[in-house]
């Protein structure tokens, strides 16, 4: 590498080890204890690309070190009991009123505590990051292919993050005991009573008995400071040996190839950008705390089980669990003198598990259908995978349909509306406008590739137009520049699986029999569409289109731009004036 | 190229790689003071994330939250635009606090430290040929040595033990709570407070319901006797249960109530109801049957009532009916009366389990 064209405080020369300087003091020290410096060799220095999606995770790592440390600060003043105390402290619309210490030490965490309040919102927002940005950084790995081989491991294991990620929002915002928050403990009561067989049981196991009885905010806040935490911490620390273990993916590009990974090293580059980057989420949701009211308990009031208030909504992650609740009929079976409660444990329960384990499969689906056994360290623009990516975009209907589900009293004020009709409407869109989605996208992404081919065929469209001396118009299409043209060919081809055939071009063993011939109508339905990059000869037919073209309008004494596109950018324009007098 | 090159998607084609671009130097690079003044810029976040800690002391010191004193005193709580300014002011420090540091960071890493672009080969994720083999040798030797397989007896006997195991591990947690069984059942689920004579009370002040206080179309959030809290203790009766804690919230989960009077003639008595109402008055389970949310919104002229939870809708003017929603069972009713001493009452229990569905409640 060429040290003439960095920063002269980098240095000129290559560091060479010296003699006993103090750095290496310490560094000999530990190693003669540790042994480290054989796992830090390659590690320090390790490479990583860069693009700007690759943050997203990072949001939610650096998010949950916040919550780490935020939350310690609110364990040392709240107090995880439902003993009954009458609250006798600073907030006026509350004093004299009964509720249980969990209440009374959120409200004085909330105004008897320099700082606490902030620290409390800066908690509840750090969590709406953290979970949010793994949803998003969820997509962007399922849009982007980052899931195949040898990642398959990792995806599940970010999908587990997910769940627990939220069953840790969900009982953090129950400990409270608010008026809100036990309305929702309320539901959750209610989902889990409704489950088939054991569900009685395990309500019974899970309240100490009968709803709320006086256990559930200590057993949560068990789970929330200790339990899923530690499984959290867990699944985090896997999730990024196996990111360091496979190297990170990256976008193809001149140089960057499935055999080698192009960026900054860790030491320093990464370290201080993803450092740095710890203090700017640890600013913003601090400035957030300070600055945006979120979760006002003290206006809700403490939990009574015979009130609640009208627009009752959880967190947003819980957003689509109640859109199902809220549109579910009310179906119910009695038979044999036993309760069937579909109306609650399918939406409740069986349709949320069933999304996230479909999503879950998918990298195994897809794996099975292409019968592809390689490892992928490039990334796919969504475009290049028009099946996967339409299939993304109407699961994200569907969570946007029933997140409007879930807020139907809202959106019925909001807009207007007759709630009823809300409902019945949601009831058949949730059938129909994924599928919908789901066709144009792939359609879209598709047309998309259409373009990327004339663009590297055809050139691209220049703005110019050019008049002809018959009179006719017509725009100058110019060839793109070479390394955008390698980009946009650095993918494979897509292949259909045909079924019966004894090996197929990734010398993959076809199988037989009916999953065989599901396996072949699913990749053609999959793949058959797609279009392929062009091959080398139509790339150099095309060239030689446009050279001729371009030689074309010379001869026609079309050899300079119309007048005034010389000052399109893309000219020397020193002494370039306008042609004519106008 | 390399062995894993079989294991790995042909890219090369129809344009052949041009290989990494040349690395095009920065400002910073190539002129001494960009470089002298990026190197100012980042000291100067630094400095002014120290400037914001020692503003978050000041603050944290300065600001006054007004908070009550034991002995009852208060200063006036310190605001800015409205907003408590000891929150607002640490959460804006300490976030700069931060923040600076970050973007000085970030500021130093993008300007001053090498952007040169370094390549990495990658290595197949999978071992070596040989170093599998090693490992499944070993396991082989290990386990040929444990005589897992030639002693079925042994191994058996520790599955055995091993799923016996569990059952500590699992039983252990049975204290959790009650095992929900039909007795169980019988005294916590299918039973409330209600009972023969039981006086309905306003939820509020706990003061007992004469007919004559409810005009047609009022409607009262009611509990049982014993479920409010009176501010006035003397005003406690003699034989009437008064809850705290977590039996009153318990109680409270299965017997609040509904009271709605309306036109008697507008009433469609259940089969066998005819005589649980009195003078149009009628008295329903406040607990949903979805999921259990207290319900709450009356629609006056149709008798509706409606869950702000999950909009399950009721018809009280025929015995709790769902006219809409995920609600699948109609509301229990109260059958009341009128005591001797003219205020509502219960006539019994319900005569069915209140609140949400169960897999054993018997829905005849």
């Amino acid at each position: 590498m060429s040290t003439e064209t960095v920063a002269t405080t980098n240095g000129k020369t290559a560091a060479a080890p010296k003699k006993a300087s103090k750095g290496g003091k310490v560094v000999g020290w530990a190693d003669e204890r540790l042994g480290l410096a054989t796992a830090a060799k390659k590690n320090l220095r390790k490479v990583f690309p860069d693009h700007w999606s690759f943050m997203l995770g990072e949001i939610a790592l650096w998010s949950f070190v916040v919550l780490l440390i935020t939350g310690v600060f609110l364990t040392f003043w709240f107090k995880p009991s439902m003993a009954e105390v009458q609250y006798m402290g600073t907030y006026d619309q509350l004093r004299g009123m009964y509720m249980s210490e969990a209440f009374a030490s959120s409200l004085d965490i909330s105004f008897d505590i320099r700082g606490g309040l902030m620290v409390r919102q800066m908690h509840h927002w750090a969590a709406m990051l953290f979970i949010a940005s793994m949803l998003v950084h969820m997509m962007r790995v399922f849009l982007t292919g980052a899931f195949r081989k040898p990642r398959e491991i990792n995806w599940v294991i970010g999908g587990l993050l997910i769940l627990l990620g939220i069953v840790e929002g969900f009982s953090g915002y129950s400990l409270p005991d608010d008026l809100l928050s036990g309305t929702g403990l309320r539901i959750a009561q209610g989902m889990v009573q409704a489950t088939p067989v054991v569900g009685t049981y395990m309500s019974f196991f899970m309240f100490g008995g009968e709803f709320p009885g006086d256990v559930i905010i200590p057993r949560l806040y068990m789970a929330h400071i200790l339990l899923l935490p530690a499984l959290i911490l867990a699944l985090i620390a896997a999730h990024m040996l196996l990111l360091v273990y496979h190297k990170h993916t990256q976008w193809p590009g001149p140089g960057r190839t499935e055999e080698n990974v192009v960026g900054f090293p860790m030491l320093p580059v990464y370290m201080a950008k993803a450092g740095g980057f710890f203090f700017i989420v640890f600013g913003a949701s601090a400035i957030m705390g300070g600055l945006m009211t979120i979760n006002p308990v003290w206006k809700y009031g403490p939990y009574d089980p015979s009130k609640v208030t009208a627009g009752s909504q959880p967190d947003w992650y819980m957003g689509i669990a109640e859109g199902m609740l809220r549109i579910m009929p009310g179906w119910e079976s009695h038979i044999f003198g036993i309760t069937i409660s579909w109306n609650i444990f399918l939406p409740g329960m069986f349709a949320p598990i069933a999304l996230l384990a479909l999503v879950l499969s998918w990298p195994f689906l897809e794996a099975w259908v292409t019968g592809d056994k390689r490892e992928h360290h490039l990334l796919q623009r969504p475009r290049n995978a028009p099946t996967r990516t339409a299939f993304l975009v109407s699961l994200m209907s569907l969570y946007g349909l029933l997140w409007i589900a879930g807020g139907n009293d809202v959106v019925a004020v909001l807009f207007h509306l007759n709630l009823n009709h809300i409902t019945y409407f949601m009831r058949a869109a949730i059938f129909i406008i994924p599928p919908l989605v789901f066709i144009l996208v792939r359609r879209w992404c598709i047309s998309l590739q259409r373009h990327d081919n004339e663009m590297l065929t055809h050139g691209y469209e220049s703005g110019i137009i050019m008049r002809s001396p018959e009179g006719g118009y017509s725009e100058r299409h110019l060839p793109i520049d070479p390394e955008r043209a390698y980009t946009l060919t650095a993918r494979e081809r897509d292949e259909v699986y045909v079924p019966g055939a004894s090996e197929d071009a990734n010398g993959v063993e076809g199988g037989a029999g009916k999953m065989d011939g599901l396996r072949g109508k699913l990749s053609a339905y999959m793949f058959g569409d797609n279009v392929q990059k062009p091959t080398t000869a139509e790339i150099e037919e095309g060239a030689e289109h446009l050279a001729h073209e371009l030689e074309h309008e010379h001869e026609a004494g079309l050899d300079h731009s119309a007048d005034g596109h010389q000052f399109d950018g893309r000219h020397e324009v020193e002494g370039e004036t306008l042609r004519g007098d106008h | 190229m390399s062995d894993h090159s079989d294991n790995l998607p042909a890219v090369q084609e129809p344009i052949a790689d041009p290989g990494l671009p040349a690395h095009t130097p920065r400002p910073t690079d190539i002129d001494p003071k960009a470089e002298r003044r990026a190197e100012r810029q980042v000291a100067f976040f630094f400095l002014l994330s120290m400037v914001m800690a020692v503003l978050f002391v000041v603050a944290y010191f300065s600001l006054d939250l007004g908070k009550l004193e034991e002995d009852g005193t208060r200063e006036a709580t310190d605001t800015f635009w409205g907003l408590g300014a000891s929150h607002v002011a640490l959460g804006v420090t300490l976030g700069l606090t931060m923040m600076f540091i970050g973007i000085g960071v970030i500021h130093w890493a993008r300007k001053l430290m090498s952007d040169v672009e370094i390549s990495e080969q990658r290595h197949p994720a999978a071992s070596s040929e040989e170093d599998r083999e090693e490992t499944l040798a070993a396991l082989q030797a290990g386990l040929e040595e444990s005589g897992i397989a030639r002693r079925p007896l042994v191994r058996n006997t520790l599955l055995g033990a091993l799923a016996f195991a569990g059952l500590p591990l699992i039983v252990g947690l049975t204290d959790l709570g009650p095992v929900a069984t039909s007795s169980v059942r019988r005294k916590t689920l299918e039973k409330t407070v209600w009972k023969e004579g039981t006086r309905i009370v306003r939820d509020v002040t706990g003061t007992p319901i004469r007919p004559e206080d409810l005009e047609v179309g009022d409607l009262l959030n009611a509990q049982p006797e014993g479920l409010v809290h009176l501010h006035d203790a003397s005003l406690k009766r003699e034989g009437v249960d008064y809850l705290e804690g977590a039996p009153l919230h318990i109680e409270k989960g299965k017997a609040s109530l509904i009271l709605l009077r309306m036109e008697p003639k507008d009433i469609t008595h259940g089969k066998g109801r005819e005589n649980w109402t009195h003078q149009g008055i009628v008295a329903y389970s406040k607990i949903c049957t979805h999921v259990g949310c207290p319900i709450s919104l009356n629609e006056q002229q149709t008798h509706h009532l409606l869950c702000p939870c999950h909009q399950s809708t009721f018809d009280l003017a025929d015995s709790g009916r769902v006219v809409f929603g995920p609600a699948a069972r109609a509301l229990p009713q109260l059958p009341i009366k009128v005591s001797e001493d003219g205020y509502l009452v219960a006539q019994s229990d319900f005569t069915e389990p209140v609140g949400p569905s169960y897999w054993e409640r018997d829905s005849k």
